[in-house]
Parts: structure tokens; sequence; C-alpha cells
């Protein structure tokens, strides 16, 4: 790979989590001055709630556009390419202690290596066989289905889990009308294995 | 070097976000539970007189396939209000009258250390709370929403944790239903193998009580003469016990757990054969480390690959089954159920 290439890729990254913030107002922008538009059915509502919480910053892939780093809504919200393996986690030391992947769907720390969700409907993949009910069951308690492993950081759910059952709803029946993409997101890493 | 540990820790913490912080509820149904008394005193657990003792009204009971918490010894009680009868219509979920009171207290090294409360106090559903004794044994006090990390030294290093109320829920679901008091667990067909089987005395509850007092309508009335029992040889109807017990909860039928795993919930365990053949061979869509997709949920050629023995063993929050309420290994637990697997 070309030298400014790889620069390119490296400054989309580290530009990623700064724009992020930003890319997500914007995004949000065109709904937010029409209101009505956007809460005529649940699944209208559950779109504007995740272009307003930033869903997209970490479950959609991104990308280098032609304005700089973007996610790829081409693979909408189907989280971290099961294509893209990565290598272990950089060492940080001293006050650095976290590091995110080119994608923005891979993230190291103290909790291992944690890979963002495929949540398209797709059935093997994806949140296919999931109901409204396990989704807001793992929301509300931060459990993988409101049962299992732990969701890990940087996932928001104790943000998350403040919205009302109807917004949750919302959010998932959005999730549930989006084209199904197959993407088996890798297990987390844990801590003790991550070297 | 002590400042910029410091910091990595404050750091580390905030970014742990997920697992430490956890806001006010502003919507979560959850928040209902302050409603509950905030001494453990004010339950209605002990008798008026001020000894300590448990109140008459409120009957001990001992399932026969206890849930394993780290070795804890446990102690339960159920309050039925006068009058009253429990719903046995449906025997996967038996309704209970408003009033109901179920106390577990978790004992550790002799002490007792958190009492956990499930009260219906009225027809919108149960609350749900654990209380705190203090060192001296002599008060407890309600838990914090978040729980509390370190409550006793179970082993070294390792502490038990008072968990959450989000916590609660994942076991006891957002209605905070109880889940070791069915016809399985009380019934008097009890199984002498069971795995930390706890010994049953005169005065607890047990199936034959509640028919006996009339205190169940709608049961199906077989369940009197042939109470629950089930299938196989002694090791197979100790093993699915102890899943019962200990995997039942979430492994349900319910959700997508279950194309993954069969129901180990009452009724559905009591038909073994069905649930063997469901495990025997097929695989797990768990990844176990540097293994392709596909490890066997049960392995007879290979006990220790399979999943189930797998998970069992693993206390990493990732992969550790089952996946909250316990940091250490239940080793007699691993033991039978790899014996099992292997006579399969």
């Amino acid at each position: 790979m070309p030298l400014t290439t790889t620069r390119t890729i490296l400054s989309a990254a580290a530009l990623v989590f700064l724009t992020s913030g930003l890319g997500r107002a914007v995004s949000a922008l065109p709904e937010s001055q029409d209101q009505k538009s956007t809460v005529a059915t649940p699944a209208q509502r559950g779109a504007y709630l995740v272009r307003a919480m930033g869903c997209n910053d970490c479950h959609t892939p991104w990308k280098l556009g032609p304005k700089g780093p973007e996610p790829d809504m081409s693979r909408e919200l189907s989280g971290h390419p099961a294509d893209l393996v990565m290598p272990p986690a950089p060492k940080l030391s001293g006050p650095w202690t976290w590091s995110g992947g080119v994608t923005n769907t891979a993230f190291a720390g103290p909790w291992g290596t944690s890979f963002t969700a495929n949540l398209t409907p797709d059935a093997e993949t994806g949140l296919g066989k999931w109901t409204a009910e396990t989704f807001i069951a793992a929301l509300r308690t931060g459990r993988h289905e409101g049962k299992g492993r732990p969701l890990l950081p940087p996932m928001p759910w104790p943000m998350i889990r403040t919205l009302t059952d109807e917004d949750l709803r919302a959010v998932f029946a959005y999730l549930q009308s989006l084209p199904p993409i197959r993407n088996r997101v890798p297990a987390p890493v844990d801590p003790e294995d991550q070297q | 070097m002590t400042r910029q540990r410091a910091s990595v820790a404050c750091l580390a913490l905030l970014l742990m976000a997920g697992r430490q912080q956890q806001p006010p509820l502003v919507a979560a149904p959850a928040s209902h539970d302050a409603a509950l008394p905030l001494h453990l005193a004010g339950t209605g657990l002990f008798a008026a007189d001020g000894s300590g003792a448990i109140a008459r009204e409120n009957r001990p009971f001992s399932p026969q396939y206890p849930l394993w918490t780290d070795g804890a010894s446990k102690r339960r009680w159920i309050h039925l209000p006068p009058g009253t009868t429990i719903d046995a219509t449906n025997p996967r979920q038996w309704e209970f009258p408003v009033g109901t009171r179920l106390w577990k207290e978790f004992s550790f090294n002799g002490r007792p250390v958190e009492t956990r409360l499930l009260w219906k106090a009225s027809d919108a559903g149960w609350l749900a709370g654990s209380y705190v004794w203090n060192q001296e044994g002599v008060d407890a006090v309600l838990a914090d929403s978040d729980g509390v990390a370190g409550a006793a030294e179970i082993a070294p290093g390792k502490q038990h944790n008072i968990p959450s109320r989000s916590d609660c829920a994942a076991c006891h679901g957002e209605a905070r239903r109880p889940l070791g008091f069915n016809p399985l667990q009380l019934s008097d067909d009890r199984d002498p193998n069971a795995i930390h089987g706890e010994p049953i005395t005169a005065d607890m509850v047990t199936l034959k009580t509640l028919f006996d007092e009339t205190l169940l309508t709608g049961a199906d009335p077989a369940m009197r003469r042939t109470p629950p029992r089930i299938a196989g040889d002694p090791l197979t109807r100790a093993v699915l016990g102890y899943m019962a017990g200990n995997c039942g909860a979430c492994h349900n039928g319910d959700g997508q757990i279950a194309a993954e795993l069969p129901s180990f919930s009452y009724p559905d365990v009591l038909s073994a054969g069905e649930i063997v053949r469901h495990l025997i061979g097929r695989p797990s869509r768990w990844q176990a480390k540097g293994r392709a997709e596909g490890t066997l949920l049960i392995d007879p050629a290979s006990p220790e690959s399979s999943a189930v023995l797998l998970r069992m063993s693993s206390r990493r929050p990732s992969s550790q089954m089952p996946p909250l309420g316990t940091l250490l290994q239940d080793r007699e637990a691993i033991e039978r159920i790899r014996r099992w697997i292997g006579n399969r």
C-alpha cells in the first residue's frame, strides 16, 4: 500500500472520533427541522432516534468519503465487518487506555476487545430472531438478550436504557425495517487473550 | 507515577461505563422498587417480639435443585396472605396472590450477607430488592439499585457482589417473577442425588403441603398422586435437575436462546430423552477461544470439549455460564456433568 494512502486512512481513523459528534448532528438536522414528518410511524421515529443518538457512529463501518470519513451506509448498522480481521490491539501506556479500529467498529481497552453488533434483521447474524421485548431487555439490563454476557464498552447502554419503552420499540421497529445484511461479527476478546 | 496510575484508573472506569455507571432511571420500570422498606425488619420477615426469629406465618421451603451461588448456604421463606391461594392453572407460571412475599437469605462462612425479597405488592407486579446485613448480623438495609460490590469474601481475592436491580431482571425478567417455587422444585418425589441438594425439614412447604392445605387452585390433581420427577437414570435425573435450577431461568424456550438450547424449565425438563437428543452432537453458535464456530454442545467423545462444560468451567464474563451470579467454578457440578457426558 502506498505510504500516502496509509497516512490518509490513518488520518481518517483519527478523524472519526473527532467528527462523529458533528456527523451525528448533521445527519439528524434535516429531520429535526420537520418533526412531524419524522414521527409518523414507529419506524420513522426510530430512524430519527438512531440518527440523533449516533448509533451509526459505531454500528456502521466507516469509510473514507469525498468529504472525509463517513459511515458506509451501504452497510448500515451491520456492525464490525467479519472480513476485517483485527490484529492484536496495540499495547498502550501512560495515559492512553483505549484504542479504536479504522472502521470505528472495533475497540480495545481494559475490557478486552469489543466489536459492534450487527443490528440488521439478518436471522443468523443480526437481530432477525429478536423480539422488541428482547431488545428492550438487552438495553435495560446491559446484557446480551437481556440475560447473557455483559454489553461491553463503549456501548452507552446506561444512557439508552433511560428511553421509554415506546422509544425503544420505535428504534427496534426501524432496525427491523433495514435490509438484512449477513455479517457475523467476531466474539469479543477477553483482556487475558489480547496479547 | 501514582498520579498517572490514578488517571489510568479513572479513565478505565469511565470507559467501563457500561458496567460501572448507572445513572438514575427515568423510564425504567425498576424505579417502582423504591417502594420497598428501607430495613429488612420492615418487610415482615421477623416475629413482632423483636427476638429476630422468623415470623410463624412465613413458611420455609427448599427447592430440590438449588441455584449455585459460589457455595452460599441459603434459607428461604414464603408468605401467602391468609385466605389466599396460588393459581396453579398454568403449570409453567403459577400466579401468586397480591401480598405474597418470598425471601432468600445468602450466607458465606456462616455469616448472613444478604437477604433478597420478592414482594407482589399489587396487581401491577412484583417488587424486588436485596437487604445487606451488617457485620454483626443484627440489621439488614436495602441495597442501592446499582448493587454492592465486595459484600463478603468468598475465596482468596474473590468477593461476593450483591446484584444490581437490572441484574435481578436478567434472571427474574422485568416482571420479577419467582423462580424456585414450582411443582418440580417442591416435588415430594425428591431427588436424593441432587447436586448441592439440601436437607428438607418437617416444617418446610412442599407440593403436598400446598395440596393438603388447599393453597392451590386449578392445579392438575394428578400431580398430587404423582409428583413431578425428571425421567431417566439417577445421573441424568440429577444433571437435568441441576440444569433446571441453574439454567432454566433463561433456557426456557423463549427468545433466540430457544433456538440454541432446549428448554430446561419445568415442565419441559421432565422429558429427559428429548433434551438429551437435542444436546448430543449439536453445534453451538458460541465461538470457543481458538476454535472454529461449531463447538458441539455436548461431545461424548470429548466431554472437556463440550460447549456446555467449557462455559460452565469459564468464569470470564464473556463466556461463563450462568452469565451472572457466580465468580467461582461449581466443581462438583462440573465433575458430575463431565461424567454424564462421557456416559452418553
